[in-house]
């Protein structure tokens, strides 16, 4: 236990994770020195995880506004107008910390978190995606210098990660359609476990967290506080990792589903009565953080009395009461008067809410203990004057693979059937099936695109014929080789894959995963890849509206991959419109788009550098190198458009995008996701090595395929938007083949390499267990 | 007629099943809350999916003991018919309204997938429209759906007709021994759902409230919707002393 009456001294402070410069800042603001309790509070406010201190500077780059947008951010998630009156409420946020220190614990309580923060501005969650990244879980060239108890403890993790999402999101009764699993070396000590939720609410009953009318009672609600994850947010999320992180397994929160379930119908109930003023949940810093963000953005100040809050244990200090990440409870402001229709509805659900204090003039955060008062900070300069830095940038002097040899292409006609076996069975491009279905992606029966059946998840609204998509992505490898084309690239890829399903991009949510801020290098990348998100935000007419920001993701002075994960919300007019990356018919063409001129890319230097960052080169010959390939953002917008055209006007049957792994692995997930079906192709002859052409990654690029009787109307469309169409082959129910310069260079039956594809994630997995 | 659907705190599946009766077949439906100790007025009750109280010590271990239930288990025996699907399975298991319990998936591993089972019985008021032996493709999504009772009691309910859905492979054949693309829980059996003696309660693992449309994965679930309403309409119309039914239409 803390003892709260000793004095606070700077070397406290410095324990606390504040600066000598933050202290005296603490010291200014009060005129005074802080007490324990108060410094508490402080150090969590302005805990990197909380503050945004090195980021925000920067994040003001990134573009906010569009026509749909409702709310950037700043409030608990953004809000994007969908029409009829709706509104969609996303957000993605990490938990990658306390994923690494309790990998189930850390999971679940990362979904929960994100869950609460839709709900709480009274939308219904609808949908969850999950993007996960490991370290290597097998061994083999992609697994860099993983030793042997790594790739265990890898699989581990990765086991207990996807058993905390399950458990959480499958009682809670949300669907979780989609995401991604990932693996590169750096993540071996800090796995990413990035949640993004995505609500539903009318428009004209969304709630924020502003606090206001003086006199109004505060009110707490939902679980007891007790002294689980205490500093989450200051010790776990803002500090790197040494050899004792497994320490720090007491500051990581416990999770309730059934309780947040709880909360959530009685939230949304207590919201009808019209009885709630502000309505903020408890996340990172509890009711620190609660209390002082929903005064200082209602511009008033609240006082609240410890004594009165719902405690699970006894003797809890006031620091510990304040600084506690109990999870599943929320803070809401009531009409004075009207506190027996919001109790009514708790008491329902079998859920405290108790009155804890009242609302203000007085701009102040007053945390009393039995009357006595514990701590009083004024509310606005707590949430909103704390430090901002501008970190020193600098770009590193040497490439980001120094010496790293680049690729030989193979020799002429050789055959590449194995390579592209084992290319479908390295865990990054397998099947993801053994993860997905412990899930429940069907739950609230909304969900026409679930997981691995399209680009992007798709759930349609039962409140219209419209529909929305989903999709994640982030390219850590590419991050590191260049992070502002790395950063363009999430981009494009959540972007074109939402198009894919036939939706139109109109928003995105960002959840950057990052080392050390205080590392010029890491601040570089950092700047570097807000100005790549910015420029491509801009081009695809996606604004970013809202997100986190994830720094310290380092272990042993090893930094992360920089790692921006874009989550992009797309809108389908017709939900009976929703395209699946599986072909369809026998007998259907397969057309490849291209919005890029594929001579720009045919030059032999550019081809090995862009081929040395692929998946292929990693997978196959454990390189990673060279520089990603160059984007052209007008040629991504240009396909998103034409595909968004294709689907509406009905006009193709499958649409599957171009990335890792190639086309070669696009046309294979274009069988294996269908009824049996197979595909012959000709990729003609060019003058580009035959691994360029069937594994290469650029952007811009997706496969469809068309009725032969549409073959017409669907060139005549991406005529209009000036993309290039090559019609590559069939789809049959024969042999997968592959010809290019008139050799067949891929071949074998579908189900053998469907066989190889699905399975071999769970056998890594259950390998060892 | 009249449906009821259960609506436990943790109960997720619930606003699922509503929708399936009152905006894909169209018949009047009501919520009813776990407090309630009376179900009078409802023709048909529906125990939905879900994890009816956190289901942290066993599944419907604790619903079994909510006001509800016990209206519940006298509806059902003045003959009212009543579905248990997934939570609402265990919770009849749990409530002794059907023989047996769920264990937990062979595997340890929840499970989300689209299966597929066989109408062993169309001789209940949830299987008489189907045809006898017809495949349902229908999803599941739980942890425990692993069926198991002892060697008496599953004589008792062969012997009675009482195993109304068995997992299958998607040509109808039978799963065999550790079969998990067919039974894919490890179900005793490969028991998917069964009926009391009196064949009035059924409940199963898949979701048939899930399966209502084909733009979702399968539409196989309405015919255990639809058989539940001719039974019904049969025994108003036998009330009546009116002509035969008229079949719902499909």
């Amino acid at each position: 236990m803390i003892d709260t009456e000793i004095k606070v001294t700077p070397q406290i402070a410095a324990e606390h994770g504040l600066s000598p410069d933050e202290y005296a800042r603490t010291q200014k603001i009060l005129g005074r020195d802080p007490n324990l309790t108060e410094l508490g509070i402080f150090s969590v406010m302005w805990s990197e995880h909380c503050s945004y201190k090195s980021s925000r500077v920067h994040l003001k780059r990134l573009p906010t506004r569009g026509p749909h947008v409702v709310q950037g951010p700043g409030e608990n998630a953004g809000v994007v107008d969908i029409g009829n009156g709706l509104v969609a409420v996303f957000k993605i946020e990490s938990h990658n910390h306390p994923s690494f220190v309790e990998p189930f614990q850390g999971a679940a309580t990362g979904v929960g978190g994100i869950l609460r923060d839709i709900f709480t501005m009274g939308a219904r969650p609808i949908a969850v995606l999950d993007s996960l990244r490991f370290g290597p879980i097998s061994p083999g060239a992609d697994a860099g210098n993983a030793t042997t108890e790594e790739i265990a403890r890898n699989r581990s993790i990765l086991d207990g990660v996807v058993r905390g999402i399950a458990f959480y999101g499958n009682c809670f009764g949300v669907p979780t359609v989609g995401g991604e699993v990932m693996f590169e070396p750096c993540y071996s000590n800090n796995p990413l476990v990035n949640a993004l939720a995505l609500g539903i609410a009318r428009k004209d009953e969304l709630f924020f967290a502003r606090a206001h009318g003086a006199g109004n009672p505060v009110i707490y609600v939902g679980a007891k506080t007790g002294r689980d994850g205490i500093h989450g947010a200051s010790l776990l999320a803002s500090a790197e990792f040494s050899e004792e992180s497994q320490q720090k397994r007491p500051n990581v929160q416990v999770g309730d589903p059934f309780m947040e379930k709880l909360l959530l119908e009685a939230c949304l109930e207590a919201m009808r009565t019209g009885a709630i003023v502000a309505i903020q949940d408890m996340g990172a810093a509890g009711l620190t953080s609660t209390s002082s963000e929903m005064a200082s953005r209602g511009g008033a100040g609240i006082e609240i009395d410890l004594a009165r809050v719902p405690q699970r244990e006894t003797g809890m200090t006031p620091y510990e009461m304040m600084l506690s990440e109990s999870q599943e409870r929320m803070l809401l402001v009531a009409e004075r008067g009207r506190e027996r229709e919001v109790f009514d509805v708790f008491h329902k659900w079998g859920l405290d809410a108790v009155e804890i204090g009242r609302v203000t003039e007085d701009g102040k955060l007053r945390v009393l203990n039995h009357g006595r008062v514990a701590a009083e900070i004024p509310a606005h300069a707590l949430a909103e004057e704390g430090p901002r830095y501008e970190r020193p940038i600098a770009a590193p002097k040497a490439a980001a693979a120094p010496g790293a040899p680049l690729i030989e292409f193979a020799r002429e006609r050789a055959d590449l059937t194995e390579n592209f076996r084992r290319l479908l069975a390295s865990p990054a491009i397998a099947s993801k099936y053994w993860v997905t279905e412990q899930y429940d992606s069907m739950v609230r029966t909304n969900t026409r695109v679930g997981p691995g059946q399209g680009d992007a998840a798709v759930v349609r609204l039962k409140e219209s014929k419209r529909a929305l998509a989903l999709s994640t992505d982030g390219n850590g490898r590419w991050g590191f080789l260049s992070p502002r084309l790395g950063a363009m690239h999430a981009v494009a890829e959540a972007a074109r894959n939402v198009a894919c399903t036939g939706a139109r991009p109109i928003a995105a949510t960002n959840c950057l995963n990052f080392g050390n801020p205080e590392k010029p290098e890491v601040m570089w990348q950092f700047t570097e890849a807000i100005d790549g998100i910015a420029e491509a935000c801009r081009a695809l007419e996606t604004p970013i509206t809202g997100g986190n920001v994830s720094f310290y993701n380092e272990t042993l002075g090893k930094p992360i991959y920089p790692t921006p994960v874009l989550g992009v919300l797309g809108l389908m007019e017709d939900a009976d419109c929703a395209l699946g990356s599986g072909f369809r018919n026998e007998g259907d063409l397969i057309l490849l788009l291209d919005g890029a001129n594929p001579e720009s890319f045919r030059s032999a230097d550019l081809q090995v550098g862009m081929f040395s960052s692929s998946e292929y080169a990693k997978a196959i010959h454990g390189i990673v190198a060279g520089t990603p390939p160059a984007i052209d953002l007008t040629a991504e917008k240009r396909l998103i458009d034409c595909l968004v055209k294709l689907a509406a006007e009905r006009a193709i049957l499958s649409a599957h995008d171009v990335s890792d792994g190639g086309l070669a692995v696009t046309l294979a997930e274009s069988c294996f996701d269908s009824d049996g079906l197979s595909a012959e192709i000709d990729l003609g002859s060019h003058d580009e090595p035959a691994e360029s052409a069937l594994f290469g990654e650029r952007g811009a690029r997706a496969v469809v395929s068309v009725a032969a009787a549409l073959l017409a109307r669907a060139t005549a469309i991406a005529a209009q938007y000036d993309i290039k169409v090559q019609q590559v082959g069939s789809v049959t129910r024969g042999e997968f083949r592959i010809q290019y310069k008139g050799t067949p260079v891929i071949r074998g039956t579908t189900d053998s390499f469907r066989q190889t594809w699905s399975e071999s994630l769970g056998k890594a997995i259950e390998a060892a267990s | 007629m009249k449906f009821g659907v259960v609506q436990f705190p943790g109960s997720n599946c619930d606003d699922d099943a509503y929708y399936a009766i009152g905006s894909v077949i169209g018949q009047p439906v009501e919520f009813i809350w776990h407090q309630s100790e009376q179900v009078s007025g409802f023709d048909a009750i529906i125990l939905p999916g879900g994890f009816a109280f956190g289901d942290y010590l066993r599944t419907g271990a604790i619903a079994r003991f909510s006001p509800v239930m016990k209206a519940v288990s006298g509806f059902a025996r003045s003959g009212g018919l009543v579905l248990g699907v997934c939570n609402g399975f265990q919770i009849l298991l749990e409530a002794g309204l059907l023989p047996g319990a769920m264990l937990r998936n062979q595997r340890l591993r929840f499970l989300c997938r689209q299966v597929h089972v066989r109408v062993e019985n169309t001789d209940t008021p949830f299987t008489c429209a189907a045809r006898p032996g017809q495949i349902l493709k229908m999803p599941i999504a739980h942890m425990e759906g692993n069926y198991f009772c002892d060697a008496a009691t599953l004589a008792e309910l062969e012997r009675n007709k009482q195993i109304v859905f068995r997992y299958v492979h998607p040509d109808g054949r039978d799963a065999g021994p550790d079969d998990f693309d067919a039974n894919p829980n490890g179900a005793l059996h490969a028991i998917a759902g069964l009926c009391n003696r009196e064949r009035n309660v059924v409940g199963l693992m898949p979701h048939p409230e899930r399966a209502v449309e084909s733009a979702l994965g399968s539409a196989d679930g309405l015919v255990i919707l639809r058989s539940m309403v001719e039974s019904l309409s049969r025994a108003e119309n036998r009330i009546k002393s009116a002509p035969a039914a008229e079949r719902i239409p499909a």
